[in-house]
């Protein structure tokens, strides 16, 4: 028990600080991830901005990075990481490299959602004469937003899951702490608590995303 | 009447699905005039191309060839802000209602006044006076799926009439509603071209839509308008294959395949039908006529159609005697009175 109490306060620090790295990640790379995936939806064949050569770029730029596992892009990412946040290890570094990856990811999760509206929402409200970026804004992601919703806690929990593996470049938070104390200083109760901590966040992540969604679709 | 929507040559061809393959004409040398203040009916089985014809017309899709206008309008020379200007003048309806799900009822009403940019208050009496109009007044908070099929297309016409558009374009307006809910929103349509004195575009496969609502008629086939009229010209003298086709839909009056079969096993004779229009001459003339000539004739089946509120009768009669006697009676039965023969 005196143990517990031992390494409570690291363990609620570190917790902090990979709900931290999360958020920021999220916001990051949740917008990137929509910007890119809403690019993809309105530019592809028939879509409201049609424009093959920006939708075949967007492919190949997503196909090409979201296949890379986690653990490589870290690594593979850092010389990026130093031009754009200055360094390519540490939490700020853990933070671009999360977002990158997850940009990608999530590109593809808003597309899939989108492409399920049906085109005669879309087609309703063009002819109203509502422009390209109007429909966007007030058509296709509201009428997406309960599938997005969902969509984008499925990122959040992978977002967790890259946090954790980012602790190999020295990235603060759950995960490095996990490995620094638990794994190479054989504490099975460092593990054990880390491990803890995540299934509850997750679980709590999963059940916010599915009570959101459902308020937003009404059943 | 002045004309308000004019197609000139217009044609629309698709590219083809797989490459080698062929073109897609969905529409193909189109030319119609349709009069401010007319309900327009344009009929034809699917893949005619009355989608593709009415979605020219408010530009959804630019014509390949040809040229439309509105009013003096050029439409199909305008692009990006210009013509969303002139779509905000041309309301349209679906057949899948299209209502924005993440919006209520008075949140889809509203939605084409925030496009032209309305402000909220007006916005709200406006949304009020359109709902009260299409009788959906205690339904603004609903959403779409809380509310039946009719009262779906009913939020549809508010939302196609806020903007006080002077054109509404209806795309199988009726075809996902049963019969009694299609004369409902037929009859809502009527309205708004009476009292608003909106033009109307209506396309359906449905000849009762057409015979319920529609001054004139286009019939299109393969992408051509192969037969246009007015509604009770087309339906009483429908001059194409297609035409005769869709008026045997509505006309109960004539009878056709099994029930032929039978009135041809009952009576003797060969059987003659008559149909006659409100020009013509009377079924009492027609009678006397034909018992002045001695021919011996019965009365096997008939009935009496209207169309927008003019009559249309349909007598087929048995006759027996001389070929030549009948023919020579028949014949003189009078003008707008005509006469065919059952095979
Ligand atoms: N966007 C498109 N791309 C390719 N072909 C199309 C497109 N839209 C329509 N077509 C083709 O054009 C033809 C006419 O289609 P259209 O939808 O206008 O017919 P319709 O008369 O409205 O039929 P329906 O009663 O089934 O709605 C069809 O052969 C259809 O496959
Ligand atoms: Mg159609």
């Amino acid at each position: 028990m005196s143990e517990l109490a031992g390494i409570l306060p690291t363990l609620l620090e570190q917790t902090a600080i990979m709900l931290w790295i999360v958020a920021v990640s999220l916001v990051f790379g949740g917008f990137g991830g929509l910007v890119i995936g809403t690019g993809l939806y309105v530019t592809r064949r028939g879509g409201i901005l049609q424009q093959p050569v920006i939708w075949w770029v967007l492919g190949v730029l997503v196909n090409t990075f979201r296949p890379i596992p986690f653990i490589i892009f870290l690594a593979a990412m850092q010389p990026i990481g130093r031009l754009v946040v200055g360094k390519g290890i540490g939490t700020e570094y853990a933070i671009f490299a999360i977002a990158l990856a997850a940009t990608f990811g999530i590109a593809r999760i808003v597309e899939q959602n989108l492409v399920s509206i049906p085109t005669g929402v879309i087609e309703a409200a063009r002819s109203t004469g509502a422009s390209p970026w109007r429909i966007i804004r007030t058509v296709i992601l509201p009428e997406a937003l309960g599938p997005l919703v969902l969509g984008y806690t499925f990122a959040v929990i992978a977002i967790v899951d890259m946090s954790a593996v980012a602790g190999l470049v020295g990235g603060d938070g759950l995960g490095n702490w996990a490995i620094t104390y638990g794994y190479r200083q054989f504490d099975p109760l460092v593990t054990w608590s880390a491990l803890l901590v995540i299934v509850v966040v997750v679980q709590l992540i999963q059940a916010l995303g599915n009570w959101l969604a459902r308020r937003i679709m009404r059943r | 009447m002045a004309q308000h929507i004019v197609l000139d040559r217009v044609s629309k061809r698709f590219p083809p699905a797989k490459r080698g393959g062929e073109e897609i004409v969905a529409v193909d040398d189109v030319s119609l005039s349709i009069d401010r203040g007319e309900v327009f009916g344009i009929i034809g089985y699917s893949g005619a191309g009355k989608s593709t014809l009415v979605r020219l017309i408010n530009q959804l899709e630019p014509v390949s060839s040809g040229r439309i206008t509105i009013g003096d309008v050029p439409i199909t020379e305008l692009r990006g802000r210009r013509l969303r200007e002139q779509q905000t003048g041309i309301g349209m309806i679906f057949q899948r209602f299209n209502l924005l799900t993440s919006r209520t009822v008075a949140g889809n009403v509203a939605y084409p006044l925030e496009v032209v940019g309305v402000e909220r208050a007006e916005r709200k009496r406006r949304v009020a006076e359109l709902l009260e109009f299409v009788g959906l007044a205690g339904r603004a908070d609903a959403y779409p799926e809380q509310l039946s099929g009719g009262q779906q297309q009913r939020v549809g016409i508010a939302r196609a009439l806020a903007t006080n558009p002077q054109v509404l374009l209806a795309d199988e307006a009726t075809s996902a509603l049963d019969p009694e809910t299609t004369v409902e929103v037929l009859d809502l349509l009527a309205r708004v071209n009476r009292e608003l004195g909106v033009t109307i575009v209506v396309i359906t496969h449905e000849m009762e839509v057409i015979t319920r609502i529609a001054d004139r008629v286009a019939v299109m086939e393969a992408g051509r308008v192969v037969e246009v009229g007015t509604t009770y010209d087309v339906f009483t003298r429908p001059s194409t294959p297609v035409a005769k086709r869709f008026v045997q839909t509505v006309v109960r009056a004539l009878p056709q395949g099994d029930e032929l079969e039978q009135l041809r096993a009952k009576h003797e004779g060969r059987l003659f039908t008559i149909s006659f229009t409100d020009e013509g001459a009377s079924e009492a003339r027609v009678f006397s006529a034909l018992a002045k000539a001695g021919i011996d004739f019965n009365l096997v089946h008939g009935g009496v159609d209207d169309i927008q509120g003019r009559v249309y009768g349909l007598l087929t009669i048995a006759v027996r005697g001389d070929a030549d006697a009948i023919a020579w009676a028949l014949q003189r039965v009078g003008a707008g009175v005509r006469v065919e023969e059952q095979r």
